[in-house]
């Protein structure tokens, strides 16, 4: 911001002259490296196959219709295994999410070390896809529900750890101040100041990671970890494009109806 | 008997918000402690129950030094304490009746407090309390649904359900409108009465101040600058504790008739 007097006038401009060509050279700048980018990306594709991308995918997409209705009815028993993968996974992650967050949250850390701990916990699940955690389950656990299962509970620990501890950072340290002066000890405090206030959060964070696994889940069966992905593995690799339509058919009823049930549970808690 | 010695407060950030604070206080007094913002009556307050550790000095209730006493023993002695805060500090999310009860947390175990067990005899207590300050059939309203006014009930039968031999208040009426205020500092001048409770307010309107208290100590830049009585708050004192501005509109005379509004 600059005010510049001019005669007996103010002016106001909000970047000096010099800053204005800062401003614009930063611009140039950008512009140039997106162009140079785009120049290296434009060489190395061969533009033989995209002239030829929309032939391509009317083809699949006329060999995907009609969808194999029929074959939908083999499609329950993965669907139910998906849904389950996804809400055991939930269900792990949040019992070990909950006890993390507190350790992870600055005030209610029982020691700086520990935290240190929970942090770590809480970087390695999230850096880690449930896919890769999947791929590495498959081999120590066999293939199966219970790898998908586990995968999934591994990787939505840090997600849901980290936004609980968030939460109960951000509390309302009244609340629990007049708790303390009660008498009451550590405990006490948790359970009557602190635990309310990060409740509707904790059931929050649960229901929406739980919509986010049913997504995830769907794609596990592609390492052999269980469900619906499987059969869309499977489906793909002996071009059965009717196959693959009906069971992306399936995965998208599947994810609506988790929308909105989360949507409903969620609409309740708060 | 309340006895404050010496009682210094350092922030870490290097601001020295008590400066050796000596104060007594006998059984059954209700003390007004006034002040401009950052003079340090919070501080004071929270030096006595250790919500804010003293970096020096020492506060004696009934014989007891409470600047020495293990965290154990500081819990315990944290029950005979009640105190009552300026945003009400109620547990939003629980219940009326459970943010009355969180009161006897200090004489409860956990597993008790946690199921919500609490005995009998405190849960009688909670509603004689509640039906005293007017709000029984609120009991089992969620506390984010009353009023300021009502919170702030709710905040005291917190404080007086401990069996408090002293009652810490802290600018009980500075969220509150003129009329809600004046009943609030009524209701708590009563049963202070009522149980001979020892009770330090910390209050910014030096009205309400004079009607409802016995005696003002005036603090400035965490020294005390004035003890005496509501009647002496005079142009002069009031300069000394705030600094200069007309006084004239502030100390009109408190007659019977204002008080009994």
């Amino acid at each position: 911001m600059v005010v510049i007097k001019k005669q007996d006038e103010l002016v106001w401009k909000k970047r000096t002259t010099r800053e204005q060509w800062i401003n614009w050279f930063y611009w140039l700048i950008g512009i140039s490296i997106v162009l140079f980018a785009w120049k290296i990306i434009s060489d190395k594709t061969v533009w033989f196959f995209v002239q030829d991308a929309p032939r391509q995918a009317a083809d699949i997409g006329s060999r995907m219709v009609p969808p194999k209705w029929s074959y939908s009815l083999e499609l329950i028993k993965p669907v139910w295994d998906t849904i389950n993968i996804a809400t055991l996974g939930t269900v792990i992650a949040m019992i070990i999410a909950v006890p993390v967050a507190f350790c992870a949250a600055r005030n209610t850390t029982p020691h700086s070390t520990v935290r240190i701990v929970a942090l770590f916990i809480i970087v390695a699940s999230r850096s880690v896809n449930s896919l890769i955690w999947a791929l590495m389950l498959v081999f120590i656990l066999g293939p199966g529900v219970l790898a998908g299962t586990v995968a999934i509970g591994l990787r939505s620990i840090g997600f849901c750890a980290k936004l609980i501890y968030e939460s109960i950072e951000e509390i309302d340290a009244n609340q629990v101040e007049a708790v303390k002066a009660t008498g009451a000890s550590n405990l006490q405090q948790m359970i009557y100041g602190i635990i309310p206030q990060v409740l509707p959060t904790i059931a929050g964070v649960g229901i929406y990671r739980w919509d986010i696994n049913i997504r995830e889940s769907t794609i596990l069966g592609l390492v052999g970890a269980g469900g619906i992905g499987l059969q869309l593995n499977g489906s793909i690799n002996t071009l059965a494009w009717t196959q693959v339509s009906t069971i992306l058919l399936v995965i998208l009823a599947t994810v609506f109806v988790s929308e909105w049930v989360s949507a409903k549970v969620r609409g309740a808690i708060i | 008997m309340l006895k404050l010695e010496n009682l210094t407060k350092r922030y870490n950030t290097g601001d020295l918000a008590l400066q050796g604070i000596d104060l007594s206080i006998p059984n059954g007094q209700v003390l007004a402690l006034i002040g401009p913002s950052g003079a340090g009556k919070s501080t004071l307050i929270r030096c006595i129950n250790r919500l804010v550790e003293p970096t020096n000095g020492s506060a004696i209730l009934n014989e007891v030094n409470l600047t020495k006493l293990s965290s154990r023993a500081l819990r315990k002695s944290r029950r005979k304490m009640g105190m009552i805060f300026q945003e009400y500090a109620l547990v939003e999310r629980l219940t009326v009746m459970e943010n009355v009860l969180s009161g006897r947390l200090g004489y409860v175990g956990f597993w008790k407090s946690f199921l919500r067990r609490f005995p009998k005899k405190d849960v009688n207590e909670a509603f004689r309390l509640l039906d005293r300050v007017g709000l029984l059939e609120m009991a089992d309203k969620r506390a984010d649904e009353l009023s300021g006014g009502q919170r702030q009930r709710v905040g005291i039968c917190r404080a007086l359900i401990q069996d408090p031999d002293l009652l810490l208040v802290d600018e009980p009426t500075a969220s509150l409108d003129p009329k809600t205020s004046r009943q609030i500092m009524r209701l708590i001048n009563e049963l202070c009465q009522e149980r001979g409770l020892t009770a330090i307010i910390n209050i910014h309107d030096v009205l309400l101040a004079q009607m409802f208290s016995q005696r003002i100590v005036g603090l400035a830049l965490g020294n005390i600058v004035y003890d005496g009585s509501p009647e002496g708050l005079t142009p002069e004192v009031l300069t000394k504790i705030y600094g200069e501005e007309d006084w004239s509109a502030t100390i009109e005379k408190v007659d019977d008739e204002d008080a009994e509004v």
